[in-house]
């Protein structure tokens, strides 16, 4: 390759004992940026182009219309797709239930919700399987970590399934055990993921069929961080707290939560973001209803994209939408930072 | 693609104690018996779709957890013709390995040289282009489906639109891919001794030299770690395939699988659907369990932030 035949004439090094000379550190930067050379080039053209191109087309009514390539140019339309979307306007008549702050809060919510449980029930598991003494800790292990390797498109198809109405084993499952109780299977024809009538407060039966599959698919990786966090713990500190008298439940609190907070917390911010754009499961088990209530910004994006309308600005207001994103993500991000350093510093 | 930030997670070789403590009985006994439940909630799911994906097709909603007359009939079927559109399944299976495979091999070997320069030099705008491959990683997929999908539309040549193809998708999963494999690389190579590169440079190595010869070969499991996620992220890849793609020749098995398990799959029977899903969970699962231990450690030294 050209380029490497470059580099070996630039060869340099920068393990040079004093302090190098003006040239010499000139050359590391050149040797760099020719390492750098090849992923700039392919991001530039197929990341940097297309967010500029996005950037544009949020001002425009780019639809279905500007596809083919004889066709006019999308309208410059200003601030016009970004205020839609706050107020849902002309949006709700082409996307069904556009509500953009219920999806953000919900969205918020559903992290949230997510991560509390990923975390409690990680790392409490972690520490059962790390008592000593106790038997089948392999068999265990390798139990708990199946919801890991199965990829989530799989997780969100099949748990759709788990939920049916009729034929689910969820239902299933509540009419074998509620029938020794003498409760009639008709009682748990439960419709999880499609009716909203039996709303537990402001959220539908839906999101707790969705929490229930997150979290089967959510903790068992916290709890290998957590199995790695604990093992790191010196013994002796327990040893010490046992012979100044401290009960089981005072070493959990005083030992091992505040040493697991440093592994935990920046994999809990981790958790956030990655269930925050969690697509599969809200896009496969409940489609985004009922009535879009367990909608999250990233399937409601997909879904403006796919809109089949001809003659709506689904590229140009899906692109408004994604810079919504980019900057809710960008927050959420800088605030989860913050969380994580302040963690840090604390210990 | 979402910003990894595993903590470091110090490993520590477990000595076996010999039974030294042992666990009172009645203590094992409700430990176990909590194992138990976690074990039997975690394999639920699992041992449903199993005994699903083994009932007959004629009947198209199963509730027996346990097929009265198991068969491999919905397999047979599946390999067979998986779906209406007329593509085998050893073509869906060889187009979602194709952009799996490409993916995975492209955003490594393009990614590794731009992780050894983040990782090794101080040059001007590094920190400034470390935060454009952090924010760009920050970005899910679907947030840039749109621009992606209208300008690679544009690009067409004769009867070739680029959209419309799998090199258009592969570029598109590649996007993400990049970012990811850069940040997860540079993250293992900040954890490399400098110490040998210092070695080889004394005697007389160039920096090319090195690179090629030290540090590559001293990163393969990082490399073969990255490659896997970016492979295991294209073979399941939904959102851009199922937006651009029209031909059926083109179609994956993400695809076909979600078209079984969409509103408009109300005739599909649970039995086809679940032997579906297992063929394409089983390989990922089998890498996956097998290369764990290098899979664990590979994310948690690349997250690790500087």
């Amino acid at each position: 390759m050209a380029t490497q035949n470059k580099m070996e004439r630039l060869g340099g090094s920068t393990v040079a004992s004093t302090r190098p000379s003006w040239w010499r550190r000139s050359q590391d930067s050149r040797t760099a940026y020719a390492y750098l050379l090849p992923a700039g080039i392919v991001m530039t053209i197929i990341t940097l182009f297309p967010l500029l191109f996005q950037v544009w087309m949020s001002f425009t009514d780019y639809g279905l219309k500007n596809l083919r390539a004889d066709s006019a140019p999308a309208n410059f339309v200003g601030l016009q797709n970004y205020s839609d979307i706050l107020t849902g306007n002309s949006i709700r008549a082409n996307v069904p239930n556009f509500d953009f702050f219920r999806i953000l809060f919900f969205n918020l919510w559903w992290a949230f919700s997510n991560v509390i449980f990923h975390v409690v029930l990680g790392v409490l598991i972690a520490v059962l399987l790390n008592v000593e003494g106790l038997w089948g800790k392999r068999f265990y292990r390798a139990v708990f970590i199946l919801p890991v390797v199965i990829p989530p498109l799989i997780v969100g198809t099949v748990w759709k399934n788990i939920f049916d109405t009729d034929a689910g084993p969820i239902n299933g499952l509540l009419r074998g055990i509620f029938g020794l109780f003498g409760v009639p299977g008709a009682t748990f024809n439960i419709p999880w993921l499609e009716n909203s009538a039996p709303d537990l407060g402001p959220l539908p039966l839906a999101y707790f069929a969705l929490l229930t599959a997150n979290i089967w698919l959510g903790w068992p990786l916290n709890s290998v961080v957590a199995t790695g966090a604990l093992q790191s713990i010196p013994k002796d500190l327990y040893e010490a707290a046992t012979v100044d008298g401290a009960t089981g439940s005072q070493q959990f609190f005083n030992i091992t939560v505040p040493m697991l907070r440093t592994a935990m917390v920046p994999f809990a911010v981790f958790g956030f973001i990655t269930t925050f754009n969690l697509f599969h499961l809200s896009y496969f088990m409940s489609q985004g209803g009922p009535f879009g209530k367990t909608e999250l910004l990233v399937t409601q994006v997909f879904k403006i994209v796919n809109n089949g309308n001809p003659n709506y600005s689904i590229y140009g207001v899906a692109a408004a939408f994604s810079i919504y994103i980019f900057f809710i993500l960008l927050i959420l991000s800088l605030i989860t930072n913050r969380i994580a350093k302040a963690t840090a510093e604390a210990n | 693609m979402a910003t990894i930030a595993l903590p470091r997670v110090k490993k520590r070789v477990r000595v076996e104690m010999q039974a030294s403590r042992r666990l009172p009985l009645g203590r094992q006994l409700l430990l176990q018996s909590i194992c138990l439940f976690i074990s039997f909630t975690v394999l639920f799911p699992i041992l449903w779709v199993v005994s699903i994906s083994l009932s007959p097709l004629s009947t198209s909603r199963p509730k027996d957890f346990i097929p009265a007359h198991p068969t491999l009939e919905a397999y047979g079927k599946i390999l067979d013709h998986p779906t209406s559109n007329p593509v085998t399944f050893w073509e869906l299976v060889f187009n979602s390995l194709k952009l799996a495979g490409g993916t995975a091999f492209f955003s490594v070997l393009v990614g590794v040289s731009a992780a050894y320069a983040f990782s090794r030099f101080k040059f001007r705008g590094r920190a400034g282009l470390m935060l454009a491959v952090l924010a760009v990683l920050m970005l899910p997929s679907v947030a840039t489906l749109a621009p992606l999908f209208t300008f690679m539309n544009q690009v067409k040549v004769g009867e070739f639109n680029l959209r419309n193809s799998l090199w258009g998708v592969g570029l598109a999963i590649t996007s993400g891919a990049l970012p990811f494999a850069i940040w997860n690389l540079k993250g293992y190579l900040d954890t490399i001794p400098k110490d040998l590169e210092e070695a080889a440079a004394i005697d007389g190595a160039s920096r090319n030299q090195i690179f090629m010869r030290v540090v590559l070969p001293l990163s393969t499991p990082a490399l073969a770690v990255t490659a896997l996620f970016g492979f295991i992220g294209g073979w399941t890849e939904f959102n851009f395939s199922w937006q651009f793609l029209t031909n059926p020749s083109d179609f994956t098995l993400a695809m076909a699988l979600s078209s079984m398990s969409g509103q408009y799959a109300r005739t599909t029977p649970w039995a086809q659907f679940s032997a579906f899903a297992i063929l394409v969970a089983v390989p990922v699962a089998i890498v996956y369990l097998a290369l764990q231990k290098y899979i664990v450690a590979g994310l948690t030294a690349g997250g690790v932030k500087s």
